[in-house]
């Protein structure tokens, strides 16, 4: 009855409140999807944190500050989402510790030169957007919300990465062999940040079922790749796939094999930097422990005082 | 900020005249460093000219599915909007 209600709901395209009834797994779909998603915003600050020291100048430097800034208070929009849901931060930050919960796997790969930060704006945080707009119509009202938040704070991230490449690409032969170079590590794990193909994506079903996904991995995956061969083109730089090519009659760039056996060991562990990453988070939440114990300690001591 | 801290719900006033508008929320564990964190996370791009932080324990909301008891009762009252009524033809100004 309630779960009938529930559909009947979400295929008028009413949102769920964090109060509504929902079944068990739809909760569990999204505390999975909404977590993950949370902790690549803030896992994802690190590969860009790691040029902030060295930016080639004050302007970009400026810029990159704010936009890891910026990440930080997406993965905290994300969480505050996550937990309407009924699961508590220390809970989500536990599972990412354990290794239960996961965190986009691109943020495994290294960042080797300043064009690398070129790379991730104009590619991760490209293909991001699309997943994120698409978002926006999710079922779930407070995800919802969040990710209408995060498209328009999102927007300049992406053109400052594409500035970014463009900059470099016309620059000496040695800067477009550097911007070359991060499309050529970037390019891969970027598409295949949309996840697994439909065929292999057992969780889609129901996610798109309950609206909680609104287009599949691989049409948002066709749709990021259609955008960006142009950008590609326009500022000189090739795309590493001798595969891609305009197919006339889908009205869709044709692609080259994905290689999935890279992208499930990165995902379980195996990717360039995944424990340096995790060490790294796990490091600054001990450190911090002083920072929040005194807090406790001051707003007990305020109660004291209140009582008094 | 996890183990010790409360949740406070974020309203943010946009411009001098204008309601509250909720946000979001933060964690913080008093008054002083909710404002902080709510004007930290939630006005980045000068979004605001005020901040309320409420503690998320004391919002009360009504759920979706009593909506139709809650609201139902205003719906078959249109005599509280001035287009219900006939106007004589040729009246202005009314």
């Amino acid at each position: 009855m309630n779960e009938i209600k529930f559909q009947e709901k979400i295929d008028s395209e009413r949102k769920i409140e964090p109060k509504d009834w929902m079944p068990e797994d739809y909760r569990k779909h999204l505390i999975r999807q909404i977590s993950q998603h949370a902790h690549s915003e803030i896992i994802g600050m690190q590969p860009e944190g790691n040029w902030i020291s060295r930016a080639p100048s004050l302007r970009a430097k400026m810029i990159l500050l704010a936009k890891v800034q910026d990440e930080a208070g997406h993965g905290l929009y994300l969480y505050s989402a996550c937990e309407t849901l009924g699961v508590s931060r220390q809970e989500l930050i536990q599972q990412l510790h354990d290794g239960k919960a996961k965190y986009s796997s691109i943020f495994n790969y290294p960042t080797l030169s300043w064009a690398d930060m070129g790379a991730i704006g104009w590619l991760v945080d490209g293909a991001a957007i699309v997943n994120q707009v698409s978002l926006q119509r999710t079922s779930y009202g407070p995800y919802s919300r969040g990710m209408i938040k995060i498209c328009k704070e999102e927007s300049f991230h992406q053109r400052q990465g594409y500035e970014i490449m463009a900059e470099m690409a016309s620059g000496t032969p040695e800067q477009k062999e550097m911007a070359q170079d991060a499309l050529n590590r970037f390019w891969w794990p970027s598409i295949m940040m949309f996840g697994p193909q439909d065929g292999d994506s057992p969780r889609t079903g129901n996610a798109m079922k309950w609206k909680i996904k609104r287009q599949t991995n691989d049409e948002l995956r066709q749709s990021f790749i259609d955008k960006t061969v142009h950008q590609a083109e326009i500022i000189g730089l090739t795309i590493p796939d001798p595969d891609l090519k305009w197919n006339e009659e889908r009205g869709h760039y044709d692609f080259g094999k994905m290689d999935w056996d890279e992208f499930w060991d990165v995902v379980n562990g195996k990717g360039p930097c995944n424990k340096q990453r995790l060490d790294h988070h796990k490091k600054a939440h001990i450190d911090g422990k002083w920072v929040r114990d005194a807090a406790k300690a001051y707003s007990e001591k305020q109660k004291d005082l209140v009582i008094n | 900020m996890s183990e010790n801290t409360n949740v406070w719900e974020v309203f943010i006033q946009s411009k001098n005249g204008l309601a509250h508008k909720h946000v979001g929320n933060v964690h913080a564990s008093d008054k002083e460093m909710a404002l902080q964190n709510a004007r930290d996370l939630y006005t980045r791009r000068n979004e605001g000219s005020c901040i309320w932080v409420v503690k998320s324990e004391y919002i009360v909301s009504s759920e979706s599915e009593d909506g139709e008891a809650f609201f139902d009762p205003s719906n078959d009252k249109m005599y509280r909007h001035p287009t219900f009524y006939n106007m004589p033809k040729g009246a202005k100004h009314i």
